[in-house]
């Protein structure tokens, strides 16, 4: 909830700033380690915007995938285990499995809006 | 049209949470924030080891609740000064907050903050407060899969503590799985077990601050 309105907040700004008046579709950008639930940021914006100018705008969320850089040798690579995220995510050039560093998954952003 | 924006949807939080950092710098004040899932014993733990820690250092506690006073009720028993946010309603602590909170807080004369997260394994760990270390609590009761089930929690943390380790002998918990799951998301995670209630293993956690709290007087 405290997401959704952060991004009402920028969102409004970024519309004042550009003169324009409705909004037709915000585009952002949630890496897949976020505690961010699609459905749940999706709900939250569509109830905080009844009745405002935002009404009825297009929420497009885009998962950024995992890559990791491996703690060991330094390969980056991209792991894609659903169920137990990046636990055990072993490296395609040496094998290691542990102490990875996160490199993109973490992100939460904003990327464009659509407005007139 | 299409307005590029490009901007951190958490970034108020965030620029709010550098302004603590830096307030806190200038104090040397430690800042710890305590997080994990509900009765997983934060405020035990606080209870059982503010009383060593008073006798060194000067110590206050911003308790974070969704509502009632109860647990700054608790603390503030210990004598340790308690400063009570409610949350109404939302499931973690924002830097806005702590903000606010601190207008009633002296930091010249502290040591050691101790904020004590919402009790939830998710939403606090996507809202720094300015810590210098973030602290995450797993009780034996709430099984051994933790690390493995909210990783971001335990990647963004700085020590894990296994609380309620005197109901290791009557459940089945793997210490060994809980700490490498833990440590493969983390490989620079301190470790350490022990049983707030009971007083065990209280000792390397304490250590373990007065090293940190030396460390921050050392600085500027």
């Amino acid at each position: 909830m405290s997401v959704a309105q952060s991004l009402i907040d920028i969102i409004k700004s970024e519309m004042d700033k550009n003169a324009v008046t409705t909004l037709q579709a915000v585009k952002v950008k949630a890496g897949r380690i976020n505690a961010i639930v699609p459905e749940a940021l999706d709900m939250a914006f569509q109830s905080l915007t009844k009745g405002t100018a935002m009404e009825g705008a297009r929420l497009e969320l885009e998962t950024v995938p995992l890559e990791l850089e491996c703690g060991v040798c330094g390969a980056r690579f991209t792991s894609a285990t659903e169920d137990t995220l990046f636990l055990h995510a072993e490296c395609p050039e040496c094998g290691q499995e542990f102490g990875h560093k996160v490199v993109t998954g973490r992100e939460l952003y904003i990327e464009y809006i659509e407005a007139d | 049209m299409q307005i590029q924006v490009v901007r951190k949807i958490l970034e108020h939080n965030e620029e709010t949470a550098k302004r603590l950092r830096d307030t806190f710098s200038r104090h040397r004040t430690l800042v710890l924030n305590l997080m994990s899932s509900p009765g997983a014993g934060k405020t035990t733990l606080l209870e059982s080891t503010l009383g060593t820690l008073q006798r060194s250092f000067n110590t206050a506690v911003i308790e974070g609740d969704i509502s009632t006073t109860r647990d700054a009720e608790r603390i503030a028993a210990t004598g340790a000064q308690t400063l009570q946010i409610n949350t109404d309603g939302a499931c973690h602590l924002d830097s806005s907050m702590v903000l606010q909170a601190l207008e009633h807080l002296d930091l010249s004369e502290l040591d050691i903050l101790f904020i004590e997260n919402v009790g939830n394994l998710v939403c606090p760990a996507e809202f720094e407060l300015g810590e210098d270390a973030t602290i995450t609590l797993l009780s034996v009761p709430e099984g051994d899969d933790k690390p493995e089930k909210y990783p971001g929690m335990f990647a963004k943390s700085h020590a894990l503590i296994l609380n309620k380790t005197d109901l290791l002998p009557f459940l089945t918990f793997d210490v060994e799985r809980a700490k490498t799951a833990a440590m493969t998301v983390n490989k620079d995670l301190e470790f350490f077990a022990v049983s707030a209630a009971q007083g065990d293993g209280l000792q390397d956690w304490t250590r373990w601050i007065a090293e940190k709290v030396r460390g921050k007087q050392a600085t500027g």
